[in-house]
């Protein structure tokens, strides 16, 4: 089969490989319709994230039709149009118990390296690096699901491929970037960064009752989308400061709830951002945090800041004064996927939300390299990048 | 996790200095490559300076590693390796046409007295760990929790014949009269290692505890303790182990070097007890480690094989 593979820093090549197998009795075969390339697929394709191996098959969104399961899947049949959540979750450790798949303690083979990093293992995820297991990834013509009992979720007739693929993480990651801060009537939420994630976060902040969603980011194109298609008022960050005209746009008050959609390849105008540039550079700090500093800082006291943006190592000047003596409570995590994938699915059947709004290129796999540089490099105009097969 | 070794004995002060020197070296050729290519009498071409930068990262590792086991011989070994490698570099920078011959001269020279004070400290200090450690067998104490009833998981283990489904290495155990029982293993280097142990205690649902029976090439003993976790997370798994390789301090060496010290090993087979328990099954991925790519290969019985997994 085609897979897209991870070939070194700033190199993909869609090669020929494989195909997969069953290897576990809770797998399943899928054949992938469409697969999308991550905003975090980036930080893999910059060479931020350690552990990654040449000939790796990336990409953790994607959907297909189940074309073989193991002797335990009981729950899927052959030619099921599902969707694949990005975590590998097990279904019955305590975590998963809890619904924090996330955290499923079973499904990383690679445990060890994780905890190197972390002190504890997160689960295994699709083609994100061999401290989170080594699973080949979903932008392929095939994959091999682990415990597919658990996390695929089959599609009903009437909703399109496009309008149900961002189940798979970012609408999911979105959504509980706002489920994190626990918006009450009148808040108001500042969501930073206007990729696909932020504008999940926008249109489930309004979804969650926010009284008004002002998003922060320095691309037109994408501050246009968060207007236009989200409905949030937006800032730009290299023309304003921030938390100044924040505090003014709230009464003086701060947003009740910071969302960093951003992550840890993140931009400041001035020396800001030089600081970060210079520290990475050095090995001195491995990820670069203005977007979370500055959503510390603007935050109203005893307000939230939830991280929804990937970061992997350490930072540096992380202003844990401003946590600590305003009671703000940071909330993060990698989705817990499973958890609202039908909740999600439902909204999406009753119309509340359209998710592909933000697709602005579909290309065929085998052109998944120029989907990477075009998404990198925000050429013409590029917000999500569908790749089918 | 504790493992008897070296790093209880006092620090050595050279070893501490020549940690500290790695250090500054490091911080020196990582933030001011230019500067030092300047100095050795080497070029500043884009090469030379990635080179003194890589150089740097690892110096400055090396510095970090010894200052932090300054009683260990380990580090001080990677630095006379990074030694060779500095002189190689330097060597190699005589030949070429842009150098300053009489400074790249002199840095040869105080590499040189570098690494003969490195070779003598490495040497010190493994002569005084190999005095202690080396004969006294390694404890390993390891803990998973498993959500599971604790009958089922004590049941699972007191099944002897069940091992060799979680324990990486161990391919076989026969159950034989009077508590005893036969183990086959695969010892590092792939060879077959093969012997007999004796249940010395075991009480339902609590304990099982067992050794190694004289005269055979692996000595080991240990206890495995079941409890129930508290608020009804489970069953908590305690082992503790006496672990003596069976080739003696080379083979420790071995292990060490393939990744299968005892105290890894441990950590590892709970984990995968813990997964086959709550899952049925044990987690596998077709890049497991960082030795093959995240890719499948068109042969799952050797991707089972290889992660140690019976189908």
């Amino acid at each position: 089969m085609k897979a897209n593979c991870w070939m070194g820093t700033r190199h993909v090549e869609v090669t020929e490989v494989p195909d997969p197998t069953i290897l576990n009795p809770r797998d399943a075969i899928i054949r992938i319709t469409n697969t999308a390339i991550c905003g975090s697929d980036l930080h893999l394709y910059n060479g931020w994230i350690p552990t990654m191996k040449k000939g790796d098959v990336l990409g953790h969104e994607f959907m297909g039709e189940v074309v073989e399961t193991g002797k335990s899947v009981t729950n899927l049949q052959k030619g099921d149009r599902v969707v694949v959540p990005f975590p590998i979750a097990c279904g019955h450790c305590l975590q998963c118990e809890r619904e924090m798949y996330s955290l499923c303690e079973n499904t990383n083979p690679n445990a060890w390296m994780a905890e190197k990093m972390w002190g504890y293992s997160p689960c295994g995820i699709f083609g994100y690096s061999h401290m989170l297991g080594g699973y080949p990834g979903g932008q392929a013509e095939y994959a091999r699901v682990p415990f597919a009992d658990i996390g695929p979720i089959k599609i009903p007739e009437e909703l399109s491929d496009e309008q149900v693929l961002f189940l798979s993480d970012i609408f999911p990651t979105g959504y509980m970037a706002a489920d994190m801060c626990g918006i009450q009537p009148g808040d108001v939420v500042a969501v930073f960064g206007c990729g696909p994630v932020g504008q999940m976060a926008i249109k489930s902040a309004y979804l969650l009752g926010a009284e008004r969603v002002i998003a922060i980011d320095r691309f037109d194109y994408r501050m246009r989308i968060a207007r236009d298609r989200a409905g949030a008022e937006t800032l730009n960050y290299e023309e304003v400061d921030v938390p100044e005209v924040l505090r003014e746009m709230t009464g003086g008050r701060g947003p009740d709830h910071c969302i960093d959609a951003v992550g840890l390849e993140g931009h400041a105008p001035g020396v800001h951002g030089a600081y970060d540039r210079v520290k990475t550079s050095m090995m001195l700090e491995t990820d670069r945090p203005p977007a979370l500093r500055q959503a510390i800082m603007a935050c109203r006291s005893g307000g939230t800041v939830s991280v929804a943006g990937v970061y992997g190592g350490v930072i540096d000047k992380f202003p844990i004064g401003a946590i600590v003596n305003r009671s703000l409570t940071i909330r993060s995590g990698q989705c817990h996927v499973q958890r609202y994938m039908r909740p999600l699915l439902q909204r999406i059947q009753n119309g509340e939300i359209d998710p592909s709004f933000i697709i602005t290129h579909r290309l065929p796999l085998d052109q998944a390299s120029e989907g990477f540089e075009m998404f990198k490099n925000k050429e013409d105009e590029c917000l999500k990048v569908v790749l089918k097969t | 996790m504790h493992t008897q070794s070296a790093r209880d004995l006092p620090p050595d002060s050279l070893a501490l200095a020549l940690g500290w020197f790695s250090v500054a070296l490091g911080a020196a050729e990582l933030a001011a490559p230019r500067y030092m290519s300047r100095l050795i009498g080497a070029p500043s071409d884009a090469r030379t300076l990635s080179l003194i930068r890589t150089m740097g990262a690892r110096e400055l590792g090396n510095g970090i590693a010894i200052l932090s086991k300054p009683a260990s011989a380990a580090p001080l070994w990677a630095r006379v390796a990074g030694d060779a490698t500095d002189l190689a570099f330097l060597g190699s920078a005589f030949s070429s046409e842009y150098v300053d011959q009489r400074r790249l001269l002199a840095a040869t020279a105080a590499v040189v007295g570098v690494t003969v004070l490195d070779v003598v400290s490495a040497q010190r200090l493994g002569a005084s760990a190999n005095s202690t450690a080396s004969s006294a067998p390694a404890r390993v104490v390891k803990a998973v929790t498993i959500n599971k009833p604790i009958e089922q998981v004590y049941a699972f283990w007191h099944q002897l014949e069940n091992l060799p489904r979680f324990m990486r290495y161990v391919e076989s155990v026969e159950r034989l009269a009077d508590g005893r029982s036969r183990w086959q293993a695969q010892g590092p280097g792939g060879m077959t290692v093969q012997w007999e142990a004796e249940t010395l205690a075991e009480r339902e649902n609590e304990l099982i505890a067992w050794r190694s029976l004289p005269g055979s090439r692996v000595h080991t003993s240990g206890t495995v303790r079941f409890q129930p976790a508290p608020g009804a997370r489970g069953t908590e798994v305690h082992v503790e182990m006496d672990f003596r390789p069976p080739v003696g301090a080379l083979g420790r060496t071995v292990a060490w070097l393939s990744g299968r010290d005892p105290s890894s090993q441990l950590n590892e087979d709970l984990r995968r007890l813990k997964q086959l328990l709550e899952t049925g099954e044990i987690a596998v991925s077709e890049g497991e480690g960082l030795w093959r790519p995240g890719r499948p290969t068109g042969d799952p019985d050797r991707v089972r094989t290889l992660a140690g997994v019976q189908s």
